[in-house]
């Protein structure tokens, strides 16, 4: 045993190694934290300035300082949190069935030959489609309510999640396929830990662009019918000529964008953290 | 003192027992005949080793006696139990049965110790059970301290270990190993059939290892099994007399070299 220790040992290397590599993560950590707000300073600054120097009309483009004010205004009434909770609704309901369907649908495309290739056209059509074209046929059918946003957002979300799980379940290793059939595994044993837990990167991957394009489907479905939700809210103020409030609201979806994109990594940081795409 | 091979002729059941087991692959257009109806007997506690050159389905001989793929004819039995229905496999008789790749395969989203403790999970033993026996038997592999890292912090060396720990987690009669250190460096190699030669003696286990290196079958094994390709087929069997245990040194010894030299040239001459 000890000579053997010592031919592969090796370990003995690791831990300058890994501290230095935490330095250089922590430096790296650290760096957008200082040129995020620095680039928005940029940002904002020009906008001010050009606002007051062009002479360009507030209708067409607010100055920061009154799309400031209107936000906070926004942050504190009632009936703006209310629009707000109705587009998260919708968001998070569509993601959770695009989620269903398309880990559900890919893992079982993934598995079953024949089903990929008949089920292959028509998913490929819901994609070719343009979906907000539909919107207004899914306000038909299924009225002005939460519900029609509640589709559009999982018809938009569900492709990227279901082509990510495809790959991920195509993508597992043959040599650990052996180990699971040489330990006599069940189907089941196979699928809940070799077959989710190896295709797991590939769908949380799927799941950071779906949520993303699910918010996008819930406001679009918005803007097309029904009278709740911040996209709905977006066209009233933009009707309305009111162009400052309408830069609040569209800062204020972007940062729940952000909030939600941000959730999902959070997620991948719990769920793989043996991963190469998670750094310590 | 040797351990003289015991065969089926002492009336004891074999460990295992392959006849007329032969493969065949692909289309009916073009066949492939893998490997040529075999009959070999490997007896309890025998260390065999299958020795050939590529394509003389040495792998395919080990994968059939693992249960992975189907023989196309001939009966193969574990421990005086069938493993093979047709194309179907009795899993009473594929749970004597540990194996070892080329690759660790270990699960890289499992801790060292849940990769070796995954053979007991699915066989519904409870966490603290699982946990004692995966310290237990990273003792006996050597990998004692790693038990919370990940494989990918590991080096090939001591994943392999983990690997070899897996496959006796659950404690099978027959260790069949498919290469298992033809990915590491020769000096890790060494050490590791070392490794080996005392995990052996130490569990009792009856071990099938296929290599294609002359030097690691002569170190390892009681009975070499040459085989031949195109078709696969065995071409020789030959004992190895070398004492245990064995140590590096032996390999400098005249019998080794013999043998060594012995298979060299008829290795030259089949392939």
């Amino acid at each position: 045993m000890t000579d053997a220790s010592t031919t592969d040992a090796g370990l003995s290397q690791t831990p300058p190694a890994s501290v230095l590599a935490r330095k250089r993560g922590l430096r790296e950590g650290l760096l957008p934290w200082v040129t995020t707000p620095l680039l928005l300073l940029v940002l904002v600054g020009g906008w001010h300035l050009y606002v007051r120097n062009s002479g360009i009309s507030p209708f067409i483009l607010p100055a920061p300082g009154d799309v400031w004010t209107e936000w906070r205004y926004l942050m504190v009434n009632p009936r703006g949190w209310n629009h707000t909770y109705w587009t998260l609704y919708a968001t998070l309901a569509g993601f959770f069935w695009a989620i269903v369907i398309g880990v559900g649908l890919g893992v079982m495309i993934a598995r079953i030959r024949w089903l990929e290739l008949t089920l292959n056209p028509f998913i490929v059509a819901t994609q070719v489609i343009p979906k907000v074209a539909l919107v207004p046929l899914f306000v038909v059918w299924f009225g002005f309510g939460v519900t029609s946003k509640v589709i559009v957002a999982a018809v938009l979300a569900f492709f990227p999640i279901l082509t990510n799980t495809v790959l991920g379940v195509k993508s597992i290793d043959e040599g650990h396929r052996d180990v699971m059939t040489s330990l006599n595994a069940t189907r089941w044993q196979i699928f809940r830990r070799l077959e989710l837990p190896s295709a797991l990167p590939y769908i949380i991957t799927g799941l950071e662009v779906g949520i993303v394009l699910a918010i996008i489907g819930a406001i679009v479905g918005e803007y097309l019918g029904g009278n709740l939700g911040l996209g709905r809210m977006l066209i009233e103020r933009m009707n309305a000529f009111e162009m400052d409030e309408m830069f609040a609201i569209l800062i204020h979806m972007s940062m729940l964008g952000f909030l939600l994109y941000f959730s999902i990594g959070v997620l991948r940081r719990l769920l793989i953290p043996w991963h190469g795409s998670v750094r310590h | 003192m040797t351990t003289p091979a015991r065969t089926a002729g002492d009336g004891l059941v074999p460990a295992i027992s392959l006849a007329g087991i032969e493969k065949w692959y692909g289309t009916r257009d073009a066949p492939v005949h893998a490997l040529s109806a075999t009959d070999l007997e490997v007896a309890e506690r025998e260390f065999v080793v299958l020795l050939g050159p590529s394509g003389c389905g040495k792998t395919t001989m080990l994968r059939m006696i693992g249960g992975l793929i189907a023989p196309t004819g001939g009966t193969l039995t574990v421990e005086g139990q069938r493993l093979w229905d047709g194309e179907n496999r009795r899993s009473e008789a594929v749970s004597e049965l540990g194996m070892v790749f080329q690759d660790a395969n270990l699960f890289p989203w499992l801790s060292i110790e849940d990769n070796i403790a995954l053979p007991l999970e699915l066989k519904g033993m409870d966490k603290a059970r699982r946990r004692a026996r995966a310290h237990e038997l990273c003792q006996l592999v050597g990998i004692m301290g790693f038990e919370k890292r990940w494989p990918r912090e590991l080096s090939g060396g001591m994943r392999q270990r983990a690997a070899i720990a897996r496959a006796l987690s659950y404690d099978p009669k027959i260790l069949l190993m498919d290469e298992p250190f033809g990915a590491l460096d020769a000096m890790t190699r060494d050490a590791m059939n070392l490794e080996l030669q005392r995990i052996w003696m130490d569990t009792g286990k009856t071990i099938i290892l296929v290599t294609h290196s002359i030097s690691e079958a002569v170190f390892l094994a009681d009975r070499i099994v040459l085989l031949s390709p195109r078709p696969g087929k065995i071409d020789t069997i030959v004992e190895v007399p070398i004492p245990r245990p064995r140590r590096s040194e032996v390999q400098a010894s005249e019998t080794f070299q013999s043998i060594a030299l012995a298979l060299r040239q008829r290795l030259a001459e089949i392939s």
